[in-house]
């Protein structure tokens, strides 16, 4: 009798110290080691816990207003002339992006621990801004860590959160931007063990929370199989998302990892061009694994292993590191992994407003400039989804600025 | 094995007195005034000195530490310099234990094994690597320990004594006790609770128990002296080099400023420990 090969499956992962192979991991200061444990026991609890799912649904459904449409973008497929492409509107979300998702799972979680104190980080806004409505929902104190730089260039959404009754303080510290905040967050965390739970944005930082962050965005994935079932009576050939940290394309890739007919492409932002140095935020692409905020990761470094600023046109995507999961599954060779550059992003953008009536975040605007190159190459019964993970509605001067005045 | 630390803490476990262990960052203003302020901090009194490798994303450190480490970045301060300045100084003295303090990243990247090589070559005795607990000992505390270095490891308010146990199995040299919850260079501890903390660390082991974060002069080193076996000071250390600096430039104030703040604290711990002798 031959031993039966053991299924092989993308989907199993973190081990139980939270290692996607050898990326992942709990590199955090003894302070905080007690806490992110108990962080894990409590959301294994909860995580089984009938009780606890129901409430989650219960928010993602009448407060967060899931499901998000499966919608077929029509005039965007005419015009690249491939693939039939399809926007998982993750933008129509209450806040305008999937932030919501992760972030009402992490504040029922809170509350579940009886914490009353809960800090984030931000880069482009958008995670603090669903931070702060979560907070004003549950009355629980909010306090953002935004880099100074990004307070500067994200105004509106720096205006909304206060609006919600958060307290956004600016960041001084190194570069002033996404990887500052969260440094500074976690020097809020270290020294506020007893009442503060720490909302992480994206799919990284020390084990659960690469792990938790997932399965709390994959309702994104879930959702798009059972629409895709309804609308095309089958599984999609490819996904396509933007990477920053990461946390929109995971929960998108993650229910379709072991289905192999399934193309799965994460797209990175190529600033300036990837052989600018220091001109880009492309992690797995122009990185190297190294050790930073909790867990091993694709990072962009330098040869001494000082951590380089990425840099792009987008403030969600400009973070040099990447959820492990995404250095994992691309050493695996699971997904692959591209690029797209500021230039290509601003194309998207306008494509999108203009063919979709649909104004998409500078972030998803790069996954549809990948969409852009990959679509052309596909066959018309060929069907990808592209995570339209959030509006554009806050990147608008960004955007009128670089195309010289409106 | 038996390392400088361990000796050093035995003699002055004999003296009765607790240690003085001295932090600055190497390359802080530059590297050659870096190496003039170690040469003069034995003598100074500082009993055991911890050199920080300086990384863009220290974060456990306050603004303090962190200027500290931008201006020896800035200055072009790199790993394999550090341990030039490890051997530089070594040249002059065989006796002082000398602690390589920072965080992972650094050390992942010019390699667990050239690195643990070069720094035992240098003449580094221990390592603190602030983030690396104990869940990740494979990493580089089992192959320092191998290496013959001691790697010295953080206990903190939130290790309660289930926790203890696996947080001093491989740790040597002695245990840093963090007295506050918070960063480098915080909030001034409350030693009555640090009292208690050493107490129930110390009946988890026969190792010294030094304690850190929010020591910052005479006063202050006293009262720790008095119910530990050694006193680190860090922030304030750093912050007499900062504030020696024209234009951001060593000058003839800052090998001075930092032996006056290091001499000041000898004073505090050893007065302290004549207390605690008679």
């Amino acid at each position: 009798m031959t031993k039966i090969a053991k299924q092989n499956s993308f989907r199993n992962g973190p081990d139980e110290r939270g290692h996607f192979g050898i990326f992942g991991g709990r590199f955090v200061a003894e302070t905080l080691m007690p806490l992110v444990l108990s962080l894990e026991e409590a959301y294994e609890t909860a995580k089984a816990d009938p009780a606890y799912q129901a409430e989650l649904d219960h928010f993602l459904k009448h407060y967060a207003g899931r499901p998000s449409p499966l919608y077929f973008a029509e005039r965007l497929t005419e015009r690249l002339g491939g693939a039939k492409i399809y926007f998982k509107r993750e933008e129509l979300n209450h806040t305008g992006s999937h932030k919501i998702n992760n972030v009402m799972g992490q504040i029922l979680l809170a509350r579940r621990m009886g914490k009353k104190r809960i800090i984030a980080e931000t880069g482009a806004g958008q995670h603090g801004v669903a931070t702060a409505t979560a907070c004003a929902r549950f009355g629980l104190e909010c306090i953002v860590y935004m880099g100074a730089v990004d307070v500067e260039r994200q105004k509106p959404n720096v205006f909304r959160m206060k609006m919600l009754g958060a307290e956004v303080r600016p960041v001084q510290s190194g570069a002033r931007t996404l990887k500052d905040a969260m440094n500074e967050a976690l020097r809020d965390w270290v020294t506020n063990v007893a009442d503060t739970f720490y909302c992480i944005g994206t799919a990284a930082g020390p084990h659960p929370y690469p792990a938790m962050v997932r399965d709390f965005q994959s309702v994104i994935g879930n959702e798009t199989r059972e629409q895709m079932m309804a609308a095309e009576g089958r599984l999609p050939d490819s996904l396509i998302a933007c990477i920053g940290g990461g946390s929109n394309a995971i929960g998108l890739f993650h229910p379709f990892l072991d289905d192999p007919s399934v193309e799965i492409y994460g797209v990175e932002a190529a600033g300036h061009g990837l052989d600018v140095p220091d001109g880009h935020a492309a992690s797995l692409s122009g990185g190297r694994p190294g050790v930073l905020h909790g867990n091993r990761t694709y990072l962009l470094m330098n040869d001494d292993g000082q951590i380089n600023e990425g840099h792009s046109i987008s403030a969600g995507l400009d973070y040099p590191g990447i959820g492990p999961e995404h250095s994992w599954l691309k050493e695996t060779g699971r997904a692959t992994y591209i690029s797209a550059t500021d230039k290509e992003a601003l194309a998207a953008f306008q494509l999108c407003s203009q063919l979709e009536g649909i104004i998409p975040a500078l972030e998803p605007a790069h996954a549809i400039a990948g969409a852009m190159r990959l679509a052309p190459e596909k066959s018309s019964d060929h069907l990808m989804v592209l995570n339209l993970s959030g509006r554009g509605d806050k990147d608008i001067f960004t955007v009128a600025e670089y195309l010289g005045g409106m | 094995m038996t390392t400088r630390i361990d000796t050093r803490f035995a003699a002055l476990r004999q003296e009765g007195r607790a240690a003085l262990v001295t932090f600055v960052t190497a390359g802080d203003p530059d590297l050659a005034t870096s190496l003039d302020i170690l040469k003069a901090l034995p003598a100074a009194g500082a009993d055991v000195i911890e050199i920080g490798m300086p990384f863009t994303d220290p974060m456990a450190d306050g603004p303090a530490i962190q200027a500290s480490g931008l201006r020896a970045l800035k200055g072009g301060q790199t790993m394999r310099r550090t341990l030039g300045l490890v051997a530089d100084f070594r040249k002059g003295d065989s006796t002082t234990p000398l602690i390589l303090m920072g965080y992972y990243n650094p050390i992942y990247i010019y390699g667990v094994d050239a690195f643990l090589r070069d720094a035992k070559a240098a003449g580094v005795d221990g390592l603190i690597v602030v983030d690396l607990p104990p869940e990740e000992d494979g990493e580089l505390c089992l192959p320092a320990l191998k290496a013959g270095l001691n790697f010295i490891r953080l206990a903190t308010p939130t290790t309660d004594d289930k926790r203890l146990p696996a947080v001093l199995a491989n740790t040597s040299g002695f245990v840093y006790y963090v007295s506050i919850t918070g960063i480098t260079g915080a909030a001034t501890p409350d030693s009555g609770r640090v009292g208690a903390a050493v107490a129930r660390i110390k009946a988890h082991t026969h190792l010294p128990v030094a304690v850190g974060f929010g020591v910052r002069d005479a006063a202050s080193a006293a009262a720790i002296a008095a119910i530990a076996d050694g006193v680190v000071v860090g922030s304030a250390i750093v912050e007499a080099v900062r504030g020696s600096l024209v234009e951001g430039e060593a000058s003839a104030k800052t090998i001075p400023a930092v032996t006056n703040m290091v001499a000041d604290l000898a004073r505090g711990v050893r007065g302290a420990a004549h207390a605690l002798a008679t």
